[in-house]
């Protein structure tokens, strides 16, 4: 938790994070030379699922808010960023099954302004959706939000004139580069630990804790919830709008639960409450979710031949994430978070006195 | 006693029905200001129910309270949610310590400080921009470590709240109550749990707390030398009616009172 910091030791860990920072920066800006585009792939689509996986953790973690309409958020955002992006002739092309609606096709915006956007119109779906939804609690608030999901994407696979329906957009410019997708990271684990850390921050954990407490304490315990919600949703917008501009291809089907499941899997196994946990889990789930791809190729062991079962990854993976919740059901961090005192050893000095 | 001109809060025919069940009949009843004030009663007397009206938790089936503020206007506060009757000015804490486990006592005592907050939860985010809000936020930090220290917690500031030993965990939660700024206290049977040398620091502790905060306090309690020991005045519950009130050596005396927890042998006795 906030353990005093004395002066000398705030400056020491100021100087050290950026540091940091500037040398992830400088690898991040030379790996495209020494390391191969798919791996490149993989590395910027950490950045994109910790993005993901931290709008997640404070709705979920923070907020205690069960939240499976993630990907819902994410398809909104995917979907404002790659309108607004693409060129109104690519897009006079693209809609064939119906044509596409003027103001559509004539919007128009830079990627930096289409990112905010994305967050901001995901942001305005949550926070209306939440007002009514947030009345729930526990499983109810699962069901309602993954319901929600499912309308997100039944009205874009229906949207035709919007959203060229089940054929989903293409050639979306790849602007999310890993330089990209990592300053948004950035800026986003920025804000969140300076939310968290503020008293603002105390008032959400003490609303997940003990809402009857907090509303003696004077907290409008809904009022909180819903821009905790709200600002979530935002960093899913944000999240799904970057997944596009990577893979440059988006259609309905790419949100499905399962998209929420794997964000799920990340903030879980990270730990729920705790920011640098969804950066290991984003780092821990992506590499995993890739390297186990071998299993689903044919597998030779000497005179046995395997024949590859595709999907067997998620089947291995589910088996893993049901071991981390029987052996380690806080996570790989727990409620805590990174901090260089605790990497350095700073003494027990600044403890519990 | 509590002349009208007087009082901090008073409660007008407040009656609680839970289904068929009457928890509350027709009280009312006023608290002197920068009064201690006692609500007694046997188990299922209604005291509680009492306190979640006026803390806005419950809507009372009929009547209304009155609260008055230090400036002297008068507002009623019924039915008013919780986080609002909080800002108004009033405080409590309750019968099972309900503190944020997980988080460490001082932050238990700056989300109190919330209430009184005039930054806005954003101007913290970016920094160097709302010189104004960082320095608040520094204030509301070195705030909760006086009170923190003025209740003798100052060596538990930075241990999660839950790791508390059980008297300590009780003065938090009135740390926490403090740091809202009420006017007006309510606490939910504050000696529960003590032994006898710490219920009797608790009358002392009760009675600076008016005094340094000019608080109005009402206290439910069961343990009678507190009661009896702390209040100026008292009122009796009993099955959701008013049977008695007066000053601590009336209410002694009170045949009503005595059948009430003894039974009608040792009243007549």
């Amino acid at each position: 938790m906030i353990a005093p910091v004395n002066a000398g030791h705030a400056r020491r860990n100021n100087i050290l994070t950026l540091c940091a920072g500037a040398a992830i920066a400088l690898l991040l800006w030379q790996a495209p030379g020494y390391i191969d585009a798919y791996k490149i792939r993989i590395i910027n689509l950490i950045a994109i699922n910790a993005i993901l996986g931290l709008s997640l953790n404070l709705i979920y973690g923070m907020g205690g808010m069960f939240s499976l309409g993630h990907a819902g958020f994410m398809a909104i955002g995917a979907y404002v960023s790659a309108i607004l992006i693409i060129t109104p002739d690519q897009k006079q092309i693209m809609w064939i099954l119906d044509p596409i609606a003027p103001w559509v096709r004539d919007m128009r915006a830079p990627f930096l302004a289409s990112l905010l956007a994305a967050g901001i119109v995901s942001a305005i779906f949550g926070c209306l959706v939440s007002i009514p939804v947030l009345r729930l609690g526990g499983d109810y608030l699962g069901i309602a939000t993954l319901g929600f999901s499912e309308i997100i994407r039944i009205l874009i696979t229906n949207l035709t004139p919007i959203t060229n329906g089940p054929l989903g957009l293409k050639g979306i410019p790849p602007h999310a580069s890993l330089l990209m997708s990592y300053g948004c990271l950035a800026v986003m684990l920025l804000c969140m630990t300076r939310l968290m850390r503020s008293n603002f921050g105390n008032v959400i954990r003490a609303v997940r804790d003990d809402e009857v407490a907090a509303k003696t304490m004077g907290i409008d315990t809904l009022k909180t919830r819903v821009l905790v919600f709200t600002l979530g949703c935002f960093g899913g917008g944000v999240g799904g709008a970057l997944m596009g501009n990577l893979i440059t291809t988006i259609d309905p089907k790419m949100f499905m639960i399962t998209q929420t499941y794997s964000l799920l899997m990340i903030v879980v196994v990270g730990g729920l409450g705790s920011i640098t946990g969804s950066v290991v889990g984003a780092v821990l789930v992506t590499t995993m979710l890739e390297w186990l791809r071998f299993v689903e190729n044919p597998i030779t062991i000497g005179s046995l031949n395997i024949p590859g079962i595709p999907g067997m990854r998620m089947v291995i993976f589910s088996v893993l994430l049901i071991a981390v919740i029987i052996f380690r059901r806080e996570g790989i961090m727990g409620m805590r978070e990174f901090s260089w005192g605790w990497l350095l050893r700073d003494g027990k000095r600044g403890g519990t006195q | 006693m509590s002349e009208d001109g007087d009082f901090a809060i008073r409660l007008h025919g407040i009656t609680i029905q839970f289904g068929g069940l009457v928890a509350v009949n027709g009280l009312t009843m006023s608290v002197a200001r920068r009064g201690i004030t006692g609500l007694i009663g046997p188990n299922g007397a209604g005291k509680t129910s009492v306190f979640n009206v006026i803390t806005g938790f419950y809507r009372p089936n009929g009547g209304y309270v009155e609260f008055r503020r230090r400036d002297g206007s008068v507002g009623s506060i019924t039915g008013l949610p919780p986080h609002k009757v909080c800002h108004a000015g009033l405080a409590r804490t309750f019968q099972n310590i309900r503190l944020f486990g997980n988080e460490t006592a001082i932050q238990n005592v700056m989300i109190g400080s919330h209430v009184r907050q005039k930054g806005r939860w954003w101007m913290n985010i970016v920094p160097f921009t709302f010189p104004g809000a960082a320095r608040e936020e520094e204030e509301i930090r070195e705030n909760a470590m006086r009170l923190l220290e003025r209740l003798g917690l100052g060596g538990y500031a930075y241990a999660p709240a839950s790791s508390l030993p059980y008297g300590a965990q009780r003065r938090l939660e009135i740390a926490r109550a403090l740091a809202t700024k009420p006017e007006f206290l309510l606490l939910d049977e504050p000696a529960a749990g003590m032994n006898p040398q710490e219920s009797a620091e608790l009358l002392n502790f009760i009675r600076s707390l008016r005094d340094e905060y000019d608080l109005s306090i009402l206290l439910i309690e069961h343990d009678m030398k507190v009661v009896m020991g702390v209040c100026e005045h008292i009122w009796v519950l009993d099955q959701g009616q008013l049977i008695a009130d007066g000053k601590p050596e009336e209410i002694k005396r009170n045949h009503k009172v005595i059948e009430a927890y003894l039974g009608k042998e040792a009243a007549n006795a």
